[in-house]
């Protein structure tokens, strides 16, 4: 079975089929998406396509050409149709990126990181707290605000926060990354778990003696930084309005302008985890994870490059925490649980620790498998539960299936059975980790 | 004056003393080696030098300054580099990339350097993999670079230890046990490349060996170390001849017996 799928793949890798395929399943797929906004296997195909434009053998301007396409007229045009695909989009981006920070960490330095969503909750609040009406609330108590409170900067500041929020968060790294130094594996999680709840409870508990995060009920409303001025907006909305079949509203405008922000970030999130990785730093990283003894005896100072290992690592998140901040325009500590740094860690080691490409199809087909599969599995299940259907042979009726049965409810399960599953038959991840081949001068002589 | 003067160092572990009061010189650009039985504290005084251990007592100059104190990663830096035992490589990183890690003080790149792919950056990785590549193949190594370091067989994964020793352009090469594990010929091959390194390179080798063969043929001058100390020093000729190593090599009955 297996020979036969790799001989069907070389196959379909050869001469000018994989075009065909790649063509194919983006025609099929966006087809399909424009037709039934709302089916999941159209838009599974539609994400097919980047996932064969990775892995077919297609001339490199090519595969750039429909990967543009894809991203910059396809994916928005179908997205404002339906504006849940781009929230889709969206939450693969902010995770892809977050998964490429803790890679960082974890897959190529070896610091096993459990508390990792701390640095996402540093760059969420620091955005959330000067781009919200926060600061003129530090003296009242929370729920309480009082009318006329005023914005503290201008939202045109976002862009300044997403470069603070980098920074802060690897300044946040480093904070963390000292004391821990001394500490391999086990230990090291314990103390990074602890410091993510740590993080957490600070955002929980800091309404007092000042409001800094408002508590348990969290920061809103935070701004959004400006949509490009009407000369622009104005040619695009006309340009759209037939195409999308009504006049795109500012709210799908603002899921476009995240979706692109996003991508841009990811993007750059993964130029610098690519340049990193093929460096004399990224090698130190990974000898440091090889043996730490046989590394820092060659010369490679460990303090130095394992604060560094932190400190890049949290700025992915950092990043990102301030681009969701503007995206919710709310943030509260719950989104910052313990759970979130083990969904990052399942989508690191379901695509492949140390795996660039790896983490990003691992990030996209967990935040997929959450926000879609299983929600639409739970649509299906109460469906059933509403009909007069029966399961033959055991004759048991689906309406007395316990409501308790929802499978969205299940995400720890399934974060739960990847691991394992993944631990057991997979341990370097669909796609595992290779190191860069270099041209061998010695054959051509 | 010495390259490498040891006075006095002690290292305890709790109520042992592993390395006992060792003063012990390395001459430039000679073949040391220090040899004894199992559990002799060879290794411990190796990292001790080395900076993985830290003497409770003593003193170490390399080149006249004192190593005490200093982490390994600053030893390796003033030129001292070494080889393991139980060989440690970076098992699933490419045998170039290996040799690389061990330049990893003579390469200059910044984190700017390296996230924008400045000139300096690619010329300097360019320079870098040829002098991998180099060194590679005078350890006797070829068509391997792209190999994971972990497929290698037991001799090849020896010498790119050594190639990645040396690629920190060390003055003094220590060598834990370098052909522990070899076969005659693997043996006679190693001796050969020591031999070279020291003649072509220049590099001073200070080698701690188990295998007597090994130890008589390539050593200028053998330091002999027994329960953490340091009980005899010479040439080959007169170590053999010596009745303490004899002694703590056969046991004291063997060794009366055979007189």
């Amino acid at each position: 079975m297996k020979t036969f799928f790799t001989e069907l793949f070389k196959k379909a890798n050869t001469g000018f089929w994989p075009i065909v395929i790649v063509l194919g399943i983006l025609i099929v797929g966006s087809i399909g998406v424009y037709q039934s906004p709302r089916s999941l296997s159209a838009f599974l195909t539609l994400m097919l396509c980047p996932m064969m434009l990775y892995f077919l053998k297609i001339n490199m301007k090519v595969k750039i050409f429909i990967g543009l396409l894809l991203i910059i007229v396809i994916l928005p045009v179908l997205g404002i149709r339906n504006i849940f695909y781009l929230e889709v989009i969206f939450q693969m981006a902010v995770f892809a990126a977050l998964a490429l920070g803790l890679n960082i960490v974890i897959g190529m330095a070896g610091l096993l990181d459990l508390g990792y969503v701390a640095f996402y909750a540093v760059g969420a609040y620091a955005w959330a707290i000067f781009g919200s009406k926060q600061l003129s609330l530090l003296n009242s108590v929370p729920g309480a605000a009082p009318a006329g409170a005023e914005f503290s900067l201008a939202p045109t500041y976002f862009w300044l926060f997403l470069f603070l929020g980098v920074g802060l968060a690897a300044i946040t790294g480093i904070l963390l990354g000292l004391p821990v130094l001394r500490l391999r594996g086990d230990y090291l999680a314990i103390v990074t778990l602890g410091f993510g709840e740590v993080i957490r409870v600070l955002a929980l508990n800091l309404d007092k003696p000042i409001n800094l995060t408002n508590g348990p009920q969290g920061i809103t409303p935070i701004q959004r930084p400006p949509l490009p001025p009407e000369f622009i907006m104005g040619p695009i909305r006309n340009l759209l309005t037939p195409i999308v079949g009504h006049v795109p509203t500012e709210a799908e405008f603002y899921n476009v302008f995240f979706y692109f922000l996003a991508l841009i970030i990811i993007m750059i999130a993964i130029l610098v985890a690519t340049r990193l990785e093929d460096s004399r730093i990224g090698r130190a990283w990974t000898a440091i994870r090889e043996d730490e003894t046989a590394a820092i005896a060659m010369g490679i100072p460990l303090v130095k490059m394992k604060l560094a290992a932190f400190a890049a690592g949290a700025s992915f998140a950092g990043g990102m925490g301030v681009l969701y901040a503007a995206n919710r325009t709310f943030v509260s500590p719950e989104t910052f649980s313990f759970l979130q740094s083990i969904g990052v860690l399942t989508m690191v080691i379901l695509g492949g620790l140390g795996s660039i490409p790896g983490v990003i199809f691992g990030a996209s087909a967990v935040v997929i498998l959450n926000i879609q599969v299983l929600q639409n599995f739970s649509l299906y299940l109460s469906a059933l539960r509403q009909s007069d259907a029966v399961i033959p042979i055991i004759n048991f009726e689906w309406k007395n299936l316990s409501n308790q049965l929802d499978p969205a409810k299940y995400q720890k399960l399934v974060f739960g059975i990847i691991l394992v599953v993944m631990m057991i038959f997979r341990p370097s991840g669909l796609i595992p980790a290779e190191r860069r081949k270099r041209e061998l001068v010695e054959d051509k002589e | 004056m010495a390259l490498l003067q040891t006075t006095n160092v002690v290292k305890r572990f709790g109520g042992l003393v592993a390395v006992n009061k060792i003063t012990f010189s390395v001459d430039e650009g000679r073949i040391v080696s220090i040899i004894g039985p199992n559990g002799a504290g060879k290794t411990t005084f190796f990292n001790s030098l080395t900076g993985i251990y830290r003497p409770e007592e003593g003193e170490i100059l390399f080149k006249g300054n004192s190593l005490i104190g200093l982490r390994p990663d600053q030893v390796s830096a003033r030129g001292m580099s070494r080889t393991f035992q139980n060989i440690r490589l970076f098992g699933s990183m490419t045998v170039i990339e290996n040799i690389l890690v061990g330049m990893h003080n003579q390469l200059h790149q910044s984190a700017i350097d390296t996230l924008f792919r400045s000139k300096k950056f690619h010329e300097e990785e360019k320079e870098a993999e040829a002098k991998a590549r180099a060194l590679m193949e005078y350890v006797g190594l070829k068509n391997v670079g792209n190999e994971l370091a972990r497929n290698l067989p037991y001799g090849g994964q020896r010498r790119i230890e050594i190639a990645r020793a040396l690629a920190a352009n060390p003055t003094l090469l220590l060598l834990d046990e370098p052909t522990a594990g070899m076969n005659p010929n693997e043996t006679a091959d190693a001796i050969k490349l020591f031999r070279r390194i020291r003649d072509e390179k220049g590099v001073t080798i200070l080698l701690i060996e188990h295998d007597m063969r090994v130890v008589m043929g390539i050593s200028e001058h053998i330091s002999v170390m027994d329960y953490g100390e340091k009980i005899a020093e010479g040439s080959p000729a007169e170590i053999r001849k010596n009745q303490r190593v004899i002694e703590a090599y056969l046991g004291r009955e063997a060794a009366s017996a055979k007189d």
